[in-house]
């Protein structure tokens, strides 16, 4: 008989919880972290930074709370194109923003 | 045996057990989890919507018909095109043949019970509704004047019209569009009956494939989009107004990464129901099935990369046009690809001129000047030109119009019988076709002149030189408003005294035609197996299409 998804016991009670700590405590390093000037490292790296956990954070609630950790290589790849997609987006947005005159709509 | 009439008397049987019959109550309607059900309720409620739209049509044109602004105040102006807009897309085009026609026959194709998801589906219909109530509700307080794309800083600072109620509607039926995607992906994936291999679908499902990938790819970033304006427009948050930190233009390419994407969710349905009509009615297997196929998916995919042509002239960078220019070159490919194919259909074939197919021969011309014509507007320097005249009203106005709904009206007439059991006036339906396609050039075609000899879009008022033309595009829109009404009287008309159409009134191979008229609830009376390819009108369909064609009264083909 094939292995369904249901077949999983998954990460129980205590897994689902610790992924919430983990989202909560992101939450918490991302607000800390708003007020410590790390653009004066390099230009954005605040954003960067809040990205890189709020990244994190998708990650793990796609892999345990969504369950695809467990789910068919068809999942996967429907996970993987909708990032292939943002990254399209993103991509072709920054084209315009990286290339365009300076000065245009700066305030 | 047949009788005076052409027809079979043994086709005047009523089914003894239909999707129609099975329940009467108003319960058994809005509660149902029956595909054809739900995309009946679809069907009524987009053809609201549609005829609302056309009355600020209507308007528009009568205020054109001077050059003065006459008939409305300018402010009623902008709230009529931005209201006939945002009614016609988001509430008729993008839902138009997926939730109706998708909805009714992409199980009943694929040799399925139902959808995958029966209960999301009724979700979908239920998020609709609430979306367009809310939309209605926000036109009938004072409506909304921000064109129906929201230009940001407009709509987030300035407009005093109900932006966020209307964004509220349409970020709420975006959800039904993501529902309705879902489940034909799920369904296509996991339902198709034994046989139905990816290469035997339809190419109608391969349409709704590859429409289903955009809509779950595209419509979260439009609602992202609304809800982002939102947040500016309430809480002042700088995300588009230059004048607190924002981009007007990050507004510009968040909303076409959805938004562009959107006409393909609105054509490339239409472009599978174009390939069932023009094979069912030239008697002929599709020419090129795989690049049909794979050219709605490559359509698909390289629509996503093609946005910025809509901001050539906004202040998007040149490096930034050129690649977008280039892009929707590219883009144009897989669409002349499927009109090559249909037009090699169609050659050396059997071919009869009945309702579907005078719909399906419309569209390939008015589709082919649609598209053509973006190709002008995809070029950067012309464009500068045409950008915001007439010229590009014409233009999405024929793929739109002239591709879109004419490839509905093609599917709508093309399975009514199998939807209702009934047949419509074949005269009446050509009548119609012939209307539609005069009126429609007349309207439209004009309009390409206007917008080239530099009438801009969105006014009330214009120069006295332009009004010939705009005479001529308010007499065709009254004549293909008659066009589109007469459909109304006699599909309606047919229901109630239409002849028995019979099981197969085209004499057709695919599995929707192999059951009963109006199908049974749970589509077929035993599960189907399928041994033949898509498109075989000889005797590998397993089908006689010679006694098919008898019993429906219709002459043999030599």
């Amino acid at each position: 008989m094939a292995e369904t998804h249901s077949d999983h016991e998954h990460i129980g009670i205590p897994g689902y919880l610790a992924v919430f700590a983990i989202l909560i405590v992101g939450t918490w390093i991302t607000y800390v972290v708003a007020f410590w000037d790390l653009d004066s490292v390099f230009p954005g790296a605040n954003t960067l930074l809040a990205l890189a956990i709020a990244f994190t954070k998708m990650t793990v609630v796609m892999l345990y709370f969504m369950h695809v950790r467990w789910s068919k290589e068809l999942v996967w790849l429907s996970a993987v194109a909708s990032f292939f997609w943002l990254l399209i987006m993103f991509a072709f947005t920054m084209q315009d923003y990286f290339t365009r005159v300076s000065g245009v709509f700066s305030s | 045996m047949q009788n005076a009439d052409g027809f079979n008397p043994s086709l005047m049987r009523e089914p003894k057990d239909s999707y129609l019959t099975n329940g009467y109550s108003l319960k058994s309607w809005l509660l149902t989890k029956d595909h054809k059900r739900i995309a009946l309720m679809y069907l009524i409620s987009i053809s609201v919507f549609f005829f609302m739209g056309g009355l600020y049509a209507a308007a528009i044109r009568l205020e054109l018909l001077t050059p003065g602004s006459d008939l409305l105040q300018t402010a009623t102006y902008n709230k009529a095109f931005t209201q006939h807009g945002i009614l016609m897309i988001f509430f008729f085009l993008i839902p138009s043949i997926p939730a109706t026609l998708g909805n009714f026959l992409l199980p009943l194709m694929i040799g399925a019970k139902d959808l995958a998801l029966p209960r999301i589906n009724l979700l979908s219909l239920y998020l609709y509704w609430i979306g367009g109530i809310l939309t209605l509700y926000a036109l009938m307080q004072g409506g909304v004047d921000t064109g129906w794309t929201f230009y940001t800083p407009y709509s987030t600072t300035f407009s005093n019209s109900y932006v966020m109620a209307v964004g509220l509607g349409i970020f709420i039926n975006g959800f039904s569009s993501i529902l309705t995607g879902l489940n034909f992906i799920v369904t296509i994936h996991t339902m198709r009956a034994p046989g139905m291999t990816w290469f035997r679908l339809p190419l109608f499902v391969w349409a709704h494939y590859a429409t289903s990938l955009v809509m779950i790819l595209g419509t979260p970033v439009v609602a992202i989009t609304i809800l982002l304006l939102a947040i500016e427009r309430v809480v002042k948050v700088g995300i588009f107004d230059p004048a607190i930190g924002g981009d007007p233009i990050l507004f510009q390419h968040l909303f076409w990464f959805y938004s562009h994407p959107a006409v393909y969710i609105m054509i490339l349905p239409g472009m599978g129901v174009i390939s069932e009509v023009i094979s069912s009615f030239s008697r002929k297997k599709i020419f090129g099935y795989e690049f049909i196929a794979f050219s709605s998916i490559a359509i698909a995919v390289f629509g996503f990369l093609v946005w910025g042509h809509h901001m050539f002239v906004s202040g998007q960078s040149i490096y930034a046009g050129l690649v977008f220019s280039f892009l929707t070159m590219v883009v144009a490919v897989p669409s002349a690809i499927k009109v090559f194919n249909w037009t090699a259909t169609m050659y050396k074939g059997s071919i009869s001129y009945d309702t579907p197919m005078l719909y399906a021969i419309g569209f390939l011309g008015l589709f082919l000047v649609g598209g053509l014509t973006g190709l002008f507007l995809g070029s950067v320097g012309l464009t500068v030109h045409l950008t915001d005249t007439y010229f590009v009203v014409a233009h999405f106005h024929y793929v739109m119009v002239g591709g879109q709904v004419i490839a509905y009206l093609a599917g709508i007439h093309f399975w009514w019988p199998k939807m209702t059991g009934k047949m419509y006036s074949e005269f009446w339906g050509k009548v119609s076709a012939m209307l539609v396609f005069v009126g429609f050039n007349l309207t439209f075609f004009p309009q390409f002149i206007l917008g080239y000899q530099g009438m801009p879009r969105r006014y009330a008022s214009y120069p006295a030189e332009f009004q010939v033309l705009n005479i001529f595009s308010t007499a065709g829109a009254s004549v293909l408003g008659v066009g589109l009404l007469m459909p109304v009287v006699y599909l309606t008309h047919s229901i109630f005294a239409g002849k028995p159409a019979g099981d197969n009134p085209w004499m057709l191979p695919g599995l929707e035609w192999r059951t009963q008229s109006p199908p049974p609830t749970l589509n077929f009376d035993e599960q189907p197996v399928v041994t033949w390819e898509a498109y075989e009108f000889g005797e590998e369909s397993g089908l006689d299409l010679e006694e098919a064609r008898r019993a429906a009264g219709r002459p043999s083909v030599v």
